[in-house]
């Protein structure tokens, strides 16, 4: 009892030395989310050609990206690692930010042929997920319209390859393309404003 | 009365907090303050970012950067530039103009020569500025005068630290390119804390990178004056016992008390010598000069106490200290001394220092930490970290963060991620 109080009271003394941290509210989504811009780029818009964007993300493919991340489910580098550091409360706030800024367009060397067959590859095959030509998406599907395009093909390549797993009716769609189709796709989709 | 250069800073530290320096009041007004001010020292990792976040959050509030120098060089991946891998350091320099023009912020390139706490006024060669709110985000010093022996101006001209990416960086380079195959590297690393946790390791593998391609009959020596690896070890470990084998060695609890530049060798506990070709001593460190003059550093006379909540200074009033110059209020668990930190207490310092200056209440720190160092040519490993104040302290969030794998099986694809964090940090800075 008597080391409990002795405790308490050195717990005491230093909220009392700073007083700031006994009198500040708990992190907001601003809080959150600006700590990842080191990464990501201010307010989520990336400048790195191999890191999505996350300005304009839906917030709900932000959260299943980060659930999936901290759970292990998606393979991850440092997104495993960091993802286990938030609460669930902490993810969906995250989420809600990102999703409120505005789309970070980017202006990609792209070829012409290619964007406009992935349009058409697009409208066939995609749109039922991929809505407003990638620039948002059904439930949890992520908007894709402005990534940079070695950040696409990377991704694409961990699906095929299985390390990231494709929801079963992306797989249908994408089984049956080409290598040259679905690289059409990706310009299509980096091409998006 | 002439002052020699150790009574000059004693009576500056000694000014601090009372009655002021003598030179700041009479020298002339820089920039007269109308309205709300917070001015910012320094335009590295943390400074930038920290006068373009209260912009962001409160553009009534005028800002100014005063940094002495017009272009900024980013130490990560600055050992790439050494071991050859990066040309030359283009795409590591950024400037501020895009920055000031996008964000209205005031820039200042002036050397600043001291802080009057009590008048709340910064003092630069060409004048002096009034603040409501400082923050100091001044970088590491070195602590020569712990070398014997050690010069502080002519000694990196022959011995370089290149721990300040530049012109050191690229003399360290050249001295690799000028060394004969079958010559002897030597890197020497001090006690933590210092700048950049893993980043003597990291060197010691580039400049192996460049001994092996170019120079595989030659040595490379790191000595260590921590007992163990400090960072990453089982990486650096990995790394040095397969790529490095027959050309480098680790040599732990090595601290070097004395250097003779003319004969480039290092004395450890002034009985050892060790003498290379190319030698990169890299010192002891403490907070930048203008944080020890102006009293912000603690009992250690080297790190500056902070609250971490604000980053308010636990010596003087309306002083924000934030990046490797600060010392987290306790010893336990603080953020690395890394760029990305910086960038991530700035962030936290400018959303709190708005608050206090709109009278609202502050916010929990939440911070993240993420560093990557090459290991060889295509290949980078990273440790990760989330941040947040936990009783009074900040801490690391329990069974979350940690290091790469150790079987490098996504170490190709973290070498591309480490670039694109480069361009993304230096955007942040520079637009």
């Amino acid at each position: 009892m008597r080391m409990k109080k002795a405790w308490m009271g050195a717990a005491t003394l230093a909220g009392a030395l700073f007083a700031g941290a006994a009198s500040a509210a708990p992190p907001t989504a601003e809080m959150l989310s600006n700590a990842c811009a080191g990464c990501h780029g201010t307010k989520g818009g990336s400048a790195g050609l191999t890191m999505p964007s996350l300005a304009g993300q839906s917030k709900e493919a932000i959260i299943d990206a980060m659930k999936k991340f901290k759970s292990g489910e998606r393979a991850a580098t440092v997104m495993g690692r960091l993802a286990k550091g938030y609460t669930d409360a902490e993810i969906v706030a995250m989420g809600e930010y990102f999703s409120k800024q505005k789309l970070h367009a980017t202006n990609q060397m792209l070829d012409k042929a290619k964007v406009a067959k992935g349009a058409s590859l697009q409208e066939a095959n995609c749109s039922r997920c991929h809505l407003e030509d990638g620039k948002e998406g059904k439930d949890e599907t992520p908007a894709m319209a402005s990534q940079w395009l070695p950040y696409l093909q990377m991704q694409m390549e961990m699906y095929l390859s299985g390390k990231r797993k494709m929801p079963e009716k992306m797989e249908e769609k994408v089984k049956p393309m080409s290598k040259e189709d679905l690289d059409a796709l990706l310009h299509f989709y980096a091409s998006v404003k | 009365m002439t002052l020699d250069r150790r009574s000059f800073l004693k009576l500056l530290g000694a000014g601090a907090g009372t009655a002021g320096l003598p030179m700041i009041g009479r020298a002339a007004e820089l920039m007269p303050k109308t309205g709300r001010r917070v001015v910012v020292i320094g335009g590295g990792f943390g400074g930038s970012i920290a006068a373009k976040y209260v912009r962001m959050l409160d553009a009534s509030i005028e800002v100014v950067l005063i940094e002495r120098n017009r272009q900024f060089v980013s130490c990560p991946f600055s050992n790439l530039y050494i071991g050859g891998l990066i040309k030359d350091l283009s795409s590591l320099t950024i400037g501020y103009d895009k920055l000031a023009a996008n964000h209205g912020i005031k820039m200042v390139y002036e050397e600043v020569t001291g802080i009057d706490p009590a008048a709340k006024v910064v003092a630069t060669k060409g004048g002096t500025l009034a603040y409501d709110r400082l923050i100091v985000s001044p970088g590491v010093d070195f602590r020569t005068e712990e070398i014997e022996g050690y010069d502080p101006v002519k000694t990196p001209d022959v011995i370089p630290h290149a721990w300040k990416a530049g012109a050191q960086s690229t003399l360290l380079r050249n001295q690799l390119e000028a060394m004969p195959d079958g010559g002897k590297v030597i890197i020497s690393m001090p006690l933590t804390p210092y700048r950049c946790p893993p980043g003597p390791y990291e060197r010691s593998c580039m400049i192996g990178t460049y001994l092996k391609k170019h120079k595989p009959k030659s040595k490379l020596l790191l000595l260590d004056a921590n007992p163990d690896v400090v960072s990453k070890k089982p990486l650096f470990t990995k790394a040095w016992n397969e790529y490095y084998k027959g050309i480098f060695e680790y040599v732990p609890a090595k601290k070097v008390t004395r250097v003779e530049a003319a004969n480039r060798t290092l004395v450890v506990e002034g009985i050892e010598d060790f003498k290379g070709d190319v030698v990169n001593f890299i010192p002891p460190q403490r907070a930048g000069q203008i944080a020890v003059a102006a009293g912000l550093v603690g009992p250690d006379k080297n790190w500056c106490p902070v609250n971490p909540v604000t980053f308010e200074s636990a010596n003087h009033k309306d002083i924000h200290v934030i990046g490797d110059a600060c010392a987290p209020p306790s010893t336990g668990a603080p953020m690395p001394k890394s760029g990305y930190s910086a960038n991530s207490q700035a962030k936290v310092c400018a959303m709190n220092v708005v608050a206090l200056m709109n009278g609202r209440e502050t916010t929990d720190l939440s911070g993240i930490n993420v560093c990557y160092s090459a290991v060889s040519e295509h290949e980078s490993v990273s440790i990760a970290a989330v941040y947040k104040v936990a009783e009074g302290k900040i801490t690391a969030v329990p069974n979350s963060g940690g290091i790469s794998p150790a079987d490098f099986s996504i170490a190709k694809m973290e070498h591309t991620y480490a670039e694109s964090w480069l361009r993304n940090i230096l955007t942040e800075m520079s637009s």
